[in-house]
């Protein structure tokens, strides 16, 4: 069974974006990128189920600029066999886009199971891999804490607003993960060197045939309202006096 | 222009951020249709006739809407799609699970958890952990949104909407639900609660946590949250979190006990009208959007805030 995990090339979640003063994003120039940390999570779950015997091969896929083969060779260093990295140059992929992009990868490279991370932390999206299952017409299990293959069936725990459910649904399927499905390993220093020996393809989006132009335009980006630092209280009774009398909320 | 809001519901009961979708779609403006999808749904579709702005309330009632999975929802609503110009979900994983498949099928981009309403194709949402707010224009012909509840209030119920019932669409059976297991509180919803107590791995322990921050939540009338670090560390359910990929909160008061104050928790919380800070680290982060600060030692500060509200 071969496992497609998509993953994407994002701000690193310690970095602390500025917004551009002319209001046109968010900026970039300079700043760390690392992989999206759920797709990190992704990619160790695939890598696991290769380990344990139930998948054959782990295969890496990045939609975006050529910088994202960094984020593919990250991939191969935690355990991927290989690499696509789909080269889209400088054009703004959405998630929809994305999710035809891998549709077309997915009809050439016949996974059993794509795992992607529930959401990246740039745009915050959470739409790739529900996009993606629609288009294949394939179920999906989302927000995964727990995944079990076995018998052509995937078991999956999810995290849900008032707890945890479990869905069984056929293969193929895609899984998006949440952050306690697995704490992703370092990748050593060895197999970071391995990894670059791994193959990676490049692909355009035309090759696949799918049009990427973008649905949604960004008109502005701004600064949320900044909210100032109150005051110190020196102790409970303080506390309590300020909540009851001056912020009224107790 | 007719707008079509799924009802995220019990089949008893609304859950309250199908309230607040609603009020979204007024802002949007134009007709407001509600659909109902469930098993033994009456109950919820009868409240759903009840919500101001509502013209029409949808029901499909069918044993396969049972368990509220994507793959039939989906099947239904896009068989009920056409004449919709914009189709709203709230930001809950109710509706992001449901969304994009929905948005996919139609062939548009869906848009997620808007906060603002600037014309029927232009919406303001956060990114980058609520770090930056972006504008989007939608070129499409169908708006898939989901809504994030906080940024919207919840309309009143004084309508006596028509209820129409749609037929099922088959069930595709790709998907069976085996078990849920929804953590039972008496205490008031995160998402809807106006004073939340939350706590962090500075409690040291999930025994700390019950044992500190329990007296303080009954005493105010509070619901428990927590972040993500004391949810990895096992002190409490995964559904206590509050954060960039948790839940996004807004009470009149959050107090944020033993919580250091990462950015992604802070997108969770920092819509809050009033945030106090209990912290024994002086440079915490979380003091930088506290209106009011303590340091201290948690251990000593909580019970004596327990004992100072009552």
């Amino acid at each position: 069974m071969k496992i497609l995990v998509p993953v994407k090339r994002v701000v690193d979640y310690n970095v602390k974006v500025r917004v551009k003063a002319d209001g046109t994003g968010v900026d970039l120039a300079n700043v760390k990128m690392s992989m999206n940390p759920f797709d990190e999570i992704a990619i160790e779950e695939a890598v696991r189920l290769k380990e344990a015997g139930i998948a054959s091969e782990v295969i890496a896929v990045s939609c975006g600029v050529a910088a994202c083969q960094e984020t593919l060779r990250t991939a191969m260093a935690i355990g991927a066999d290989r690499g696509i990295l789909v080269d889209c140059g400088d054009t703004e992929i959405q998630p929809l886009a994305v999710a035809k992009l891998l549709k077309a990868l997915c009809d050439k490279e016949q996974p059993q199971l794509v795992i992607c991370g529930k959401q990246a932390i740039d745009d915050d999206a959470n739409q790739t891999g529900q996009m993606l299952a629609a288009l294949q017409a394939w179920p999906q299990a989302t927000f995964a804490s727990k995944v079990v293959i076995a018998g052509g069936k995937a078991t999956v725990t999810r995290e849900i607003d008032g707890g945890l459910e479990t869905l069984e649904i056929s293969l193929p399927a895609v899984v998006s993960t949440d952050l306690r499905l697995n704490e992703p390993r370092y990748a050593t220093l060895p197999n970071i060197m391995k990894a670059k020996k791994k193959p990676l393809d490049t692909v355009k989006p035309a090759d696949l045939g799918i049009d990427v132009t973008p649905r949604l335009t960004t008109l502005k980006v701004a600064e949320p309202a900044k909210r100032s630092a109150g005051i110190r209280v020196a102790d409970v009774a303080e506390l309590v006096n300020k909540l009851k009398n001056e912020a009224k909320v107790i | 222009m007719t707008i079509l809001v799924i009802a995220e519901h019990d089949h008893q009961q609304l859950k309250a951020a199908t309230l607040n979708t609603v009020a979204a779609a007024a802002k949007i403006g134009g007709d407001i249709h509600v659909l109902v999808a469930g098993s033994g749904c009456q109950a919820a579709a009868q409240e759903a006739a009840t919500l101001n702005g509502v013209s029409l309330v949808k029901v499909a009632d069918a044993a396969h809407y049972q368990s509220q999975t994507a793959e039939n929802l989906t099947a239904l609503i896009i068989a009920n799609a056409a004449g919709y110009r914009h189709i709203l979900a709230p930001a809950t994983t109710f509706g992001k699970n449901l969304a994009p498949r929905i948005a996919a099928l139609l062939d548009v981009a869906q848009i997620s958890e808007i906060t603002g309403v600037d014309s029927p194709d232009t919406f303001v949402r956060p990114i980058y952990a609520g770090n930056a707010l972006a504008t989007v224009k939608s070129a499409d012909a169908v708006k898939v949104i989901t809504v994030r509840s906080t940024a919207f209030d919840t309309v009143n119920r004084e309508n006596g909407a028509k209820i129409e019932s749609i037929a099922a669409a088959n069930d595709t059976a790709q998907s069976t639900l085996t078990h849920r297991e929804l953590t039972k509180s008496e205490r008031p919803e995160l998402g809807a609660a106006k004073i939340i107590v939350s706590g962090g791995r500075g409690l040291g322990s999930g025994e700390n946590y019950h044992t500190l921050l329990e007296p303080l939540a009954d005493k105010l009338g509070a619901a428990l949250g927590a972040s993500r670090a004391a949810v990895d560390a096992g002190f409490v359910p995964n559904d206590y979190q509050v954060g960039q990929t948790g839940k996004i909160v807004a009470p009149q008061l959050y107090i944020a006990v033993g919580i250091s104050g990462a950015i992604q928790h802070l997108a969770g919380m920092k819509e809050s009208k009033v945030i106090v800070a209990i912290n024994k680290d002086p440079d915490a982060p979380i003091f930088q959007v506290a209106d009011y600060g303590l340091v201290g030692d948690l251990f000593e500060v909580v019970p004596q805030l327990v004992g100072a509200v009552g």
